[in-house]
């Protein structure tokens, strides 16, 4: 199909603040900040993704949200790869929230994952297109051309894909494109440069806050401390007196469950950020806490205990684990805590609205643009179709920017001012209304024959679900919480029992990157390291004994009836514990694992996302006795990479992202309320404490591309803490290391 | 009015003396490379030079530049070519990018001040400055990198 789109949109397609590039239709390109007023050219689109234009020019939409893992120097790769361009001489343009896009969600490390080989096929389809489109100009077959940069060849003679443009988008588009066979890829695979790398370091790369509409007015939100806490009494008197102060806006207490909504309170709306800011804090509130006003994570701490002590509901049985657990030589039992965690991503949430009769325009830093189109709209009351959401570069997400409120709250105080509005929020706000990663416990038991084998292991867990966001009360960890680290777990143990307690949930619980891998690998992985000591084995070899010889597991043999799998086919994504060995083979044998005398190591490994990653780490004391990170070791197999630099790079941000929870990361109530409101009391690492050396080695691999975000995050804990234990003699079976007095 | 050279222009601005130099330079100038990250001077984000010294912007009210001479990350060159900022692409540093302007403005005013600097005085001059993508690694080699260059 062809469609006309303005030489003014690819300009500003370039940009984060992107226009959204007219899909399927002619239509003048409304950009953000300005309006596109260029002459139009005609372009070959065969899909929403690629446009072609009769000038050469390619651009190619990034449809998933760019929030440091690379994605908008991967996804575009893929596409221009099959199609024939050389991915530096493309525009990257960031796709608005648009059905036609397919899947937009920005979560479970899927961006590549799942839609690899339908991105293949965008590319393919216009490459063969436009492969037709040369044979029927030149009078020749269509399969001695070939397709590279940017134009049609055969042999020495060759034609531009803009010169073709015109004829191709004349074609019908194929059904079934051909993709290339993987030696004709040229850039799959490459360490090609980071895209926005050049905007970052010179301040010109657009965040959300940074959008700037005519007339936008800055609002900031005085949300109540508690979740479904109201506003009984709201003083805006001296607010409104502050200078720049435009107005006060109560916004609507959400029902539960909380779902997508927006959390209520009170907005102030100023002329900038500073009169904004300056009103909130004069504002006089008084607020009815509700329902959750009494959750106290200290004594939460001890209902989960009291949960992980009794049986539980079995979600994984093999064999009779009671009967194997009493008949064993020895038993070895044990307790582990992970508090609640904050994302606190370096760029709090923010988003810009501006509401027009029925239709509204939304710029956000959001994870989720079609999930923000239909928040916005319910809100509003549009249909969501007429909810425009472009989305801008993330300053950070791991999971928070997947819950639209920030821009609900937007589109209505854009409503009620009748101008474009900024919502900012502050770190404060970040800390306090985020949607916080749950708070487990987990006791494992594990029965050891006379020869030290084991033969039998239990694991019962409680901590509050993501699904009680969604559907009130309810309390038992979901199928898809327990497919990461608990049902997926391989197990050569002949007798298994995983148990869930009920938890109820008090707060706003959410995604944090890589999620329940989270606390359900530290238990586990720490918990092999305590049978190694227990049965005086290397922790390595102990580990691939539990995990069993290299083989692939169904759902049956695994003692379950659904093994989620991150939603991938088993068959092309199968549960292959020998790719689990040889990460952790490479792993060991980079950190010379063999030769550690004088140095303590930890290793875990663990599987989630798809991907498979070992990690070992090299843990000395500081200055004041706590523990430091000397230096890491990562072996990971993610499959095919499609950009390995960033491939890398995710795994050496992921160390140092767990190992800040691990060390410091804790959430804590009172009076349902979170404690902590900065960087001063909610700490995340700094330089000073960052490991002196991250090696990263990619196992080679043609397998379909697994995870890359989060995989690297789940075994850090537990490498550092098993470390922990090589260096001290001391288990470390709760999170964070260095608490903060008084928050247990 | 307050007087100051912000990027080398000199600028005379009707705003409220208590102002943040943070909101100043973004909302009232549309210089929005300085980014917000904790208003409390705690994670660096708001890094900018006055008169070449790093200050957080955030906790900076406009009338202590008054008379005196604002950096931010679009005047650290003229043309995006500060060796920082060539290291900072070479290396592939930036993950989200949110923090890096504020990294950058620290590690300038350092490089500054210590044409060679070693691991230890990059680490403690960096501290203030948080990174959530975790890039820390990276940084201190860009940073050594950048010391080389001319």
């Amino acid at each position: 199909m062809t469609i006309a789109i303005t030489r003014r949109a690819f300009v500003l397609g370039l940009g984060a603040a992107t226009a959204g590039l007219a899909l399927g239709l002619e239509r003048r390109v409304a950009a953000g900040p300005g309006k596109a007023e260029a002459p139009a050219t005609t372009v070959f689109s065969p899909n929403p993704f690629i446009q072609i234009g009769s000038d050469g020019s390619i651009a190619i939409v990034c449809a998933r949200s760019e929030m440091g893992q690379g994605v908008r120097s991967t996804i575009p790769v893929i596409i221009a790869d099959e199609l024939g361009a050389d991915p530096a001489a493309i525009h990257v343009v960031q796709g608005d929230g648009d059905v036609r896009y397919g899947d937009q969600d920005t979560d479970g490390s899927s961006s590549i994952r799942k839609p690899y080989e339908q991105l293949r096929a965008l590319g393919a389809t216009a490459r063969a297109m436009l492969v037709t489109a040369a044979a029927h100009r030149w009078g020749v077959p269509e399969a001695r051309l070939a397709a590279r940069d940017g134009a049609i060849w055969d042999g020495k003679r060759s034609l531009p894909f803009g010169a073709l443009a015109a004829d191709a988008a004349k074609l019908p588009v194929p059904a079934t494109p051909k993709l290339r066979p993987a030696k004709e890829l040229r850039f799959i695979g490459k360490e090609l440069p980071l895209r926005d790398g050049p905007d970052v370091a010179t301040g010109r790369a657009t965040y959300a806050a940074d959008v700037r509409l005519p007339d936008m007015l800055v609002a900031v939100v005085a949300r109540p401390p508690v979740l479904f806490g109201k506003a009984t009494k709201v003083d805006s008197k001296r607010a409104l007196a502050i200078p720049g102060v435009r107005k006060v806006v109560e916004l609507p207490t959400p029902a539960p469950p909380v779902n997508m909504q927006a959390l209520g309170g009170v907005a102030v709306i100023g002329d900038n950020t500073w009169a904004a800011l300056r009103g909130r804090a004069a504002l006089e509130v008084t607020w009815d806490a509700g329902e959750h006003g009494g959750y106290d994570s200290r004594a939460y701490r001890r209902e989960l205990l009291a949960a992980v002590r009794a049986p539980g509901e079995i979600v994984r049985s093999v064999g009779d684990v009671e009967t194997a657990l009493a008949g064993a030589a020895r038993k070895v039992e044990a307790e582990y805590v992970v508090p609640h965690l904050a994302h606190a991503p370096m760029e709090p949430p923010a988003a810009i609205a501006r509401v027009d009769g029925g239709r509204a325009e939304v710029w956000a830093c959001t994870q989720d643009p079609q999930g923000t189109q239909e928040a916005v709209g319910a809100a509003l009351g549009i249909p969501k179709q007429d909810v425009t959401v472009h989305v801008t570069l993330l300053g950070g997400g791991f999971g928070r920017k997947s819950f639209p409120d920030f821009a609900v709250e937007a589109a209505r105080l854009a409503k009620e001012a009748g101008v474009p509005v900024r919502v900012q929020w502050t770190r404060d706000d970040d800390l306090r209304h985020s949607s916080y990663h749950t708070h487990s416990a987990q006791s494992l038991a594990a029965g050891l024959d006379a020869a030290g084998e084991v033969v039998a292991w239990r694991h019962r867990i409680a901590y509050p679900t993501i699904s009680s966001t969604f559907k009130a009360g309810a309390d038992h960890p979901s199928n898809g919480e327990l497919g990461q680290g608990v049902l997926d777990l391989p197990l050569a143990v002949p007798a298994i029992s995983m148990q869930t307690g009920a938890a109820p949930a008090h707060t706003r619980i959410g995604w944090l990157r890589s999620v329940c891998n989270i606390q359900q690998a530290f238990a586990v992985q720490s918990f092999i390291a305590e049978l190694a000591d227990a049965t005086k084995r290397d922790p390595r070899d102990m580990l691939l004994r539990v995990l069993g010889p290299a083989r692939q597991l169904d759902a049956a043999g695994q003692g379950v009836t659904d093994l989620p799998n991150y939603g991938m086919p088993l068959d092309r994504h199968p549960l292959d514990v020998g790719r689990l060995h040889r990460v952790i083979e490479k792993a060991t044998a980079m950190a010379g694992w063999d030769k550690r005398e004088g140095r303590a190591l930890g290793l875990a490994a663990h599987r989630s996302f798809v991907t498979y990653v070992a990690v070992v780490a090299q843990v000395v004391k500081g200055r004041h006795g706590e523990p430091r990170v000397e230096e890491a070791w990562i072996a990971a197999d993610v499959g095919i990479a499609i950009n390995p630099d960033r491939v890398r790079y995710q795994m050496e941000g992921a160390f140092v992202f767990a190992w800040s929870n691990a060390l410091h990361g804790a959430i804590t109530y009172e009076r349902g309320a979170v404690v902590q409101s900065n960087y001063r009391d909610y700490r995340v690492l700094r330089m000073p404490e960052a490991p002196r050396a991250i090696h990263v080695e990619l196992v080679a691999s043609d397998a379909p591309p697994g995870g890359a975000g989060e995989p690297g995050v789940p075994p850090v804990a537990p490498a550092i803490a098993n470390a922990w234990f090589a260096l001290t003699g001391t288990r470390v079976r709760e999170l964070p290391m260095l608490p903060r007095p008084g928050t247990r | 009015m307050i007087r100051v050279t912000i990027n080398g222009v000199e600028r005379e601005l009707d705003v409220d003396p208590e102002m943040p130099l943070l909101w100043v330079v973004r909302d009232v100038l549309g210089l929005t490379g300085t980014k917000y990250g904790c208003g409390e001077a705690l994670c660096g984000a708001c890094t900018i030079h006055l008169d070449g010294n790093p200050v957080r912007a955030c906790v900076t009210p406009l009338h202590r530049a008054k008379g005196r001479a604002v950096t931010t990350i679009e005047g650290l060159s003229a043309t995006g070519d500060h060796p920082l900022q060539r290291a900072w692409v070479d290396a592939g540093v930036p993950q989200c990018g949110y923090c890096q302007a504020g990294q950058i403005m620290t590690a300038a005013a350092l490089l500054a001040a210590n044409p060679a600097p070693t691991d230890d005085d990059i680490a403690q001059s960096m501290a203030g400055n948080i990174c959530r993508c975790g890039t820390y690694v990276r940084i201190r080699t860009a940073i050594k990198t950048a010391a080389g260059m001319k």
